[in-house]
């Protein structure tokens, strides 16, 4: 991708409360990250940094209240989707944003055959009559490899396992082509040789199709397969950004370098115990004014308590939010 | 004579497991899906037993038929002893806190309406004579446990991110010191640095309590870092059950090595060069599963025997277990490759992409 591309979905301090009754969360706190076209972003980070929330805030996902989304641009082209009237999203999501979200339980509706919620967005966004989304609804099933494909439109969501159902979503996301398919652990319950067939897929649609991609997982392995850039996230933050090969041969956020270490791997020596990064995540009361990752990291130093780092380059579109690394670099240079 | 091999906790023995289908107006019963179709295992006491295998090919039917989550179509079940194949809900009753569950779907498995210290606390105002302060302290200690912190207690489930929630879930299974745990994907929806407290914390009360864990995951590098032996299933049944080490070395079963083959792994340099075996052809639905061996719509190394008789699961090495026809019993000094001419060196299985 060259460099000097406009991105397709530029996001801009892009920022997250909920109002709970036990007070504020912070969830997600000036979040600025673009996609270029065609681009396979990887997002990876700790359980409850804010990934799942950025990405329906950004398309406007979330019941607000409880949700505040206080600041922030989200261009799309040019349609700010912050701003943008209600039917402008409706026209956009499902149709140039495809998604698939965690939690498909809570994605199918229970009450509609798995065939009838494939066709809704095809009918709504595409016009399609009925006897053309249904043909288009088997070609989606079995693209994701639903076997007896036009038999299983008439089944409802708990006659699928847990990976079926996931595949369903992807099927519903890719209805429309997108130009941007946001993916938020779409093959987290799956098994590895459907994942690896996905994969393909992903690969080849994007081949096909030059759709952009998010991609949340928590599978390291699966951002090192097919990403290109990755972002990793720490208490509703951006703390890292880099070309996949970069982060994962030079990781340097305290946070990135821990959860490379985390993993267990396939080949080689089993480790009799696994690397764990101790403590807990942060609690997010209040916007932050130090650094999220303060209370568990190795290399905490006086700055870290009183300013909370900005992200700055490290290397070639490589930026790291942290102040021993940006020290550490002055030291050198 | 003493008998010094380990204590058989679980044993299962040709369990079957199927899902009504009706149609038509009138709802006849006109079928079944055969979500699990005949599967023996034993899982001995303080032992992990991992269980993994496509979506969708019966593993948490699996788990739940155990626990006794449905009635079984067929087969037997013990536990500790006790068969608990055809038990009733009153005679279960004062089994259940010894085995107990983590699901895979955490969203779904919390009640919405109940804070976080209800909900883990519930168990012990079942099946305990804790007074409230009791239950409190317990509660508290569980979510040390599993790192959720205190202050979150009474809040409740939609507050959480996926990850947080599914730590309430392990909590809640741990309340009543059971032996046994059935853990469904219980850290899929985990963050790795979280996957490997959680993976700690069951390893660690595992020592500690002796406790014997069916783990049912899709994560081939965590399964072999936590469990003993390995149940590899496909379609409702057992293609292959091995020690660990045996398994990830050479895998015998055409599906096991697939399955191995197709594991993604975190370095994007091994990631470009490396070659996988990407199955082609339909899954079948347990519905109507093919004749003969299961595998045969999808495997590479098919022939003809395969698509009219089913192999039988057989000991073809010390503690390995195949269901596959061309896999040959192990002589003393022979290896267990499959016996075919062209048959693939052990590890080499990348190669056949
Ligand atoms: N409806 C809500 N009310 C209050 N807090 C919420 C709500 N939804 C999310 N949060 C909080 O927002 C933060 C970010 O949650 P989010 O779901 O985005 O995390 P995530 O990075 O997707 O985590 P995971 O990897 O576990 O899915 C968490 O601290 C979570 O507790
Ligand atoms: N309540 C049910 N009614 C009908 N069929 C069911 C029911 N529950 C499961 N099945 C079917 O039984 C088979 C096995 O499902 P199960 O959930 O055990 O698979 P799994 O191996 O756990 O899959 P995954 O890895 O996707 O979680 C599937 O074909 C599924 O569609
Ligand atoms: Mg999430
Ligand atoms: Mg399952």
């Amino acid at each position: 991708m060259p460099d000097g591309a406009l991105p397709v979905l530029d996001v801009k301090d892009l920022k997250t409360v909920f109002r709970t009754r036990g007070g504020e969360v912070h969830a997600v706190n000036n979040v600025s990250f673009h996609l270029q076209p065609g681009e396979l972003l990887g997002v990876v980070g700790e359980s409850g940094s804010g990934k799942s929330v950025t990405m329906m805030s950004l398309i406007g996902l979330l019941p607000q209240p409880p949700a505040d989304i206080r600041g922030g641009q989200v261009m799309l082209g040019d349609i700010d989707l912050r701003t943008a009237p209600a039917e402008v999203l409706r026209g956009v999501r499902g149709k140039r944003i495809g998604f698939v979200f965690q939690d498909p339980m809570t994605s199918l509706n229970p009450v509609f055959t798995v065939g009838s919620q494939i066709m809704e967005p095809l009918r709504l966004h595409m016009g399609m009559t009925k006897a053309q989304a249904t043909e288009r609804a088997v070609e989606l099933l079995e693209l994701v490899g639903i076997p007896d494909a036009r038999k299983r439109l008439k089944s409802y969501p708990h006659q699928f396992s847990g990976g079926m159902r996931q595949r369903v979503m992807i099927a519903i996301a890719l209805a429309c082509d997108p130009e941007v398919l946001i993916a938020d652990e779409p093959t987290t319950a799956l098994d590895v040789t459907i994942q690896a067939q996905i994969l393909e897929l992903v690969k080849d649609l994007r081949k096909k199709l030059g759709m952009a991609i998010i991609w949340i997982t928590h599978d390291l392995g699966v951002i090192a397969g097919i990403a290109d850039r990755v972002m990793v996230m720490y208490g509703g933050q951006v703390v890292e950004q880099a070309p996949v090969k970069d982060l994962f041969a030079r990781p340097q956020h305290p946070y990135t370098r821990a959860l490379l270490k985390t993993v267990p791997h396939l080949t080689g020596a089993r480790q009799a115990r696994l690397q764990v990064i101790e403590g807990q995540p942060p609690i997010l009361t209040a916007h932050p004014t130090a650094c999220a990752f303060r209370a568990r990291c190795t290399h905490r130093f006086e700055r870290c308590d009183a300013e909370n780092p900005l992200r700055r380059p490290v290397g070639h579109g490589h930026d790291v939010a942290c102040h021993w690394v940006v020290n550490a670099e002055v030291a050198h240079a | 004579m003493l008998d010094e091999s380990p204590r058989k906790l679980v044993q299962v023995e040709d369990l079957r497991l199927y899902f009504p289908i009706h149609t038509g107006v009138l709802r006849r019963h006109t079928g079944d899906v055969k979500a699990v179709d005949g599967v023996s295992f034993d899982i001995f006491e303080g032992e992990t037993l991992g269980l993994v295998g496509e979506s969708g090919c019966g593993k948490s039917t699996v788990g739940r038929a155990l626990l006794r989550l449905y009635d079984l179509s067929g087969g037997k079940v013990r536990i500790d002893g006790t068969d608990i194949s055809d038990l009733s809900v009153g005679e279960l009753r004062p089994i259940r806190p010894k085995m107990q569950m983590v699901f895979q779907d955490p969203q779904a498995s919390l009640n919405p309406r109940m804070t976080v210290s209800e909900i883990i606390g519930e168990p012990l105002v079942e099946h305990t004579d804790l007074d409230a302060a009791g239950r409190q302290a317990r509660v508290l200690e569980l979510m040390d446990q599993v790192g959720l912190n205190r202050i979150f207690q009474n809040r409740f489930p939609y507050e959480f991110s996926g990850g947080q929630r599914q730590r309430i879930g392990i909590a809640r299974a741990l309340a009543l010191n059971p032996k046994f745990i059935v853990c469904d994907e219980p850290i899929a929806a985990l963050d790795v640095s979280i996957q490997a407290q959680v993976v700690n914390l069951l390893e660690d009360l595992q020592d500690k309590l002796g406790l014997t864990y069916l783990f049912i995951s899709h994560d081939l590098s965590m399964v072999r870092h936590i469990a003993d032996r390995v149940c590899v299933m496909y379609l409702g049944r057992v293609a292959e059950l091995s020690p660990r080490d045996d398994l990830y070395a050479n895998p015998l079963h055409p599906y096991a090595k697939a399955l191995l083959s197709a594991v993604p792994e975190a370095d994007p340099n091994a990631e470009t060069t490396r070659q996988r075996i990407i199955l082609k052809g339909d899954v079948p639905s347990p519905a109507n599963p093919p004749k003969g061996c299961a595998f045969c719509t999808r495997c590479p190394e098919v022939e003809a025997i395969c698509k009219t008789e089913a192999p039988a699961l057989r000991e073809v090495a010390p503690g390995r277990h195949v269901a596959c026809h061309f896999v040959e019993i192990q002589n003393r000094a022979g290896s267990t490759g499959p016996k075919k001419p062209e048959a693939i060196e052990p590890n080499q299985q990348g190669e056949r992409a």
